[in-house]
């Protein structure tokens, strides 16, 4: 079983009053990384510590001499928050060994990157924290490109997206490759705890990121967060369109724990993939055939999930550490 | 008192951290740092260190990881050279901007391409504007002790600055030398505990790594490089202590027999121990010849190093460093600019030698000072730039 440490059920009610990620950043409106974050540092608390990757989130939140953060934060580079992560884990670990840090006091360490930060150049600091196992939490809030710099491709990009550097064309369908799975890639490095989240979903964000902030040992929370000005949609459909993107299946809201995947919201009736693209400027270009294959992609994709927590429902213990 | 030993100086670099009682070491393996890692990995394991060794997938994430340990008050030590120092690169630059007094060995090796394991300098020239403090060692005591006194002058909170001694590879960090090692005692009463200023602490939350917009990042920049031009005060202070503890002196830059020497020799690093037979060689057949060697890197010890060269006729610089297409090595370079401003100072040739590991022999040093004495006897001709030595045609 994972380890955590002991507190009672969670319930609305328990969420603290006080914003951790404050008031007054930066953030576009209609931003998912910013909710997200909220809610996020609801759960964590005030004994948190922030290691934010380069991107949106560092540049709305740090304007100096300005700042969002309530807790105590840090950036160092764009390619290495899970190695600052690590480094602050490790230092507090042994700075308690030696009698220089609160013995009680439990910490939660975050690693907090985008989709570039995590996917493309921070993908190698990443697996080498997860594989020392350090007891932090890693949260790549996912906006599906490089918004920051204006909207370039990166490899969690889906397939047909219109990015700068993915241009839909004359000969081109934009994005040509598919997105990359971070959170089968993480859950390979058999790691206690991984799950996707939306913060269209907030009680089930707010629940997933208790139990990551609660494991002892590396965990990895995943969250899909709309941006309206890469995605090319209203400013208020955010929340719309992440529940969207998790009614369609485009999106699926899992859980991996000890190696056992759960579907969070299985749905046997899903709502047409096409009803998601439409609401979104970078997928205005497809033609029905692209429709068409990218439905058929996330329903392969669906099928092997529903698959997977079926044989995982069966119990296969591949908890370890 | 301590007692007199055999050492290797790769292995004195690592009981230098275990006396300076670090806490988190962070480190990815590459020759010809191996010993050093090999050896703290043993002592952790031991329980002789009680310290947090991540042993990482890569040395941009030890440099990051070193960042987060001393970014929450944890005494941080790294060690790499070449091309480990290279994929550090980013990182050092972020390491001095957060002010974080992170200590590393470079154990200097050849970049690529051809790949070459052996030493020169060429790793850390590419670093000297990281903000860092950079020092040579000559021996392996010296790599000891300024390992030691790096921690003390990178944590004082007039300095706030990463520290990195360099040793060179193989010449210097394979070799076994007798070796003074302290007592703990000793090394306790002169590195006391690491007392940070600001860390990431809950109680009260700071925002380190901030966006600079330009109306404030030159200011900051400003700050960072006022902090290491005064830490010049505290390097002499810190070795002044030194010396009061445990009786050996250091100095910026180290003379040699440069009295009244007409032509000086100027080095980094171990091969020094070579140049002091050349000079004691040239000497002995009445050149008037002395050594300057350059301890401190950065900051830069403009004053020391005038004063050194006072008097001479030519300054013979060798450098293990070639800058492509550029004036000639980078510690000539320095040492030229340094000069410029003084109405009477000596002429200075640059020589590039042991590049990648290539042996820098007695013979290197009668050539170059020869050549030095036909230029002041002759005059540089017009397209005189450097000179590289040894190479075979």
């Amino acid at each position: 079983m994972t380890e955590q440490t002991g507190r009672a059920k969670f319930l609305p009610r328990h969420l603290p009053s006080r914003e951790l990620f404050a008031e007054g950043h930066r953030g576009c409106q209609g931003c998912g990384e910013a909710l997200a974050l909220r809610q996020l540092l609801e759960v964590a608390g005030p004994d948190t510590i922030v290691c934010s990757c380069t991107g949106c989130v560092e540049i709305i939140s740090s304007p100096y001499p300005e700042t969002a953060w309530r807790v105590p934060w840090i950036h160092v580079a764009f390619e290495n928050a899970a190695a600052v992560a690590a480094g602050v884990e490790a230092g507090i670990k042994i700075l308690r060994k030696k009698g220089r840090y609160p013995a009680d006091r439990r910490i939660n360490v975050i690693a907090l990157a985008g989709d570039g930060g995590t996917a493309d150049i921070g993908f190698q600091a990443l697996s080498g924290a997860l594989e020392r196992w350090h007891d932090f939490t890693y949260i790549c809030t996912d906006n599906e490109a490089y918004m920051n710099t204006g909207i370039q491709r990166s490899s969690s990009t889906p397939y047909g997206a219109s990015t700068t550097t993915s241009p839909a064309g004359k000969i081109s369908i934009g994005q040509q490759t598919q997105k990359k799975d971070m959170p089968m890639i993480v859950a390979a490095h058999d790691i206690p705890y991984v799950a996707t989240c939306c913060p269209s979903y907030p009680l089930d964000l707010i629940k997933k990121a208790r139990r990551a902030f609660e494991t002892i040992g590396p965990t990895y929370l995943h969250v899909f967060c709309p941006c309206p000005v890469g995605w090319r949609h209203p400013s208020d459909m955010s929340v719309e369109i992440g529940r969207l993107a998790v009614k369609a299946g485009v999106f699926p809201l899992f859980e991996i724990a000890d190696g056992k995947l759960k579907l969070n919201r299985k749905m046997d009736k899903r709502k047409p993939v096409v009803e998601y693209l439409e609401t979104q400027g970078r997928f205005s270009h497809l033609k029905p055939e692209d429709v068409e294959e990218i439905q058929r992609r996330v329903d392969e994709n669906y099928q092997r999930l529903v698959h997977r927590a079926e044989c995982d429902a069966g119990g296969i213990d591949r908890s370890r550490h | 008192m301590g007692k007199r030993i055999g050492l290797e100086a790769s292995l004195a670099v690592s009981e230098a951290v275990k006396m300076a009682r670090a806490d988190a070491v962070a480190a990815y393996p590459i020759t010809p740092q191996t010993h050093i890692v090999e050896e703290l990995s043993q002592m952790v394991a031991d329980g002789d260190l009680d310290a947090d060794f991540m042993v990482v997938e890569s040395e941009h994430t030890a440099m990051s990881a070193c960042c987060g340990a001393s970014a929450v008050g944890a005494r941080t030590f790294t060690a790499t050279g070449g091309p480990g120092l290279a994929l550090m690169h980013e990182m050092l630059y972020i390491a001095s901007g957060l002010r974080l007094p992170i200590v590393m060995a470079i154990v200097n090796r050849a970049y690529s391409s051809p790949i070459s394991i052996w030493g020169d300098h060429s790793d850390v020239m590419a670093q000297r504007d990281a903000g860092w403090i950079q020092f040579f060692a000559e021996t392996g005591q010296e790599v000891f002790d300024l390992t030691i006194q790096a921690f003390k002058i990178a944590e004082d909170k007039r300095v706030l600055l990463p520290a990195a001694v360099n040793l060179d590879g193989f010449t210097l960090s394979h070799v076994i030398e007798p070796f003074d090692m302290p007592d703990q005692e000793e090394i306790d009463a002169f590195l006391p505990a690491y007392e940070p200023q600001v860390i990431l602490d809950p109680d009260k939350p700071v925002t380190m790594g901030a966006v600079g917009f330009p109306e404030i990042y030159t200011e900051i920049k400003k700050q960072q490089n006022e902090a290491l031009l005064g830490a010049y005060e505290v390097i002499l202070e810190v070795w002044e202590g030194f010396e009061k503890a445990f009786g050996r002196a250091y100095h910026p830059v180290e003379s040699y027999r440069t009295d009244d020497a007409e032509i000086l020799i100027s080095i980094a690093g171990s091969t020094a121990c070579t140049a002091r037979v050349a000079v004691d060689n040239m000497r002995d057949q009445g050149k008037k010849v002395g050594l300057v060697r350059t301890r401190l890197w950065r900051p830069y010890p403009f004053e020391e190093t005038r004063a050194a060269v006072k008097g001479a006729k030519a300054v013979a610089v060798m450098d293990r460093c070639l800058s492509f297409g550029g004036p000639g090595g980078p510690i000539c370079s320095e040492l030229r600019s340094a000069l410029y401003p003084l109405p009477e100072k000596p002429v200075v040739n640059s020589y590039i030698v042991g590049l990648g590991g290539r042996d820098i022999t007695l013979q290197d040093f009668y050539t170059v000072v020869e050549d030095a004495e036909r230029v002041l006897s002759e005059g540089p001709p017009d397209e005189y730039q450097y000179k590289m030595i040894g190479v075979r045609e």
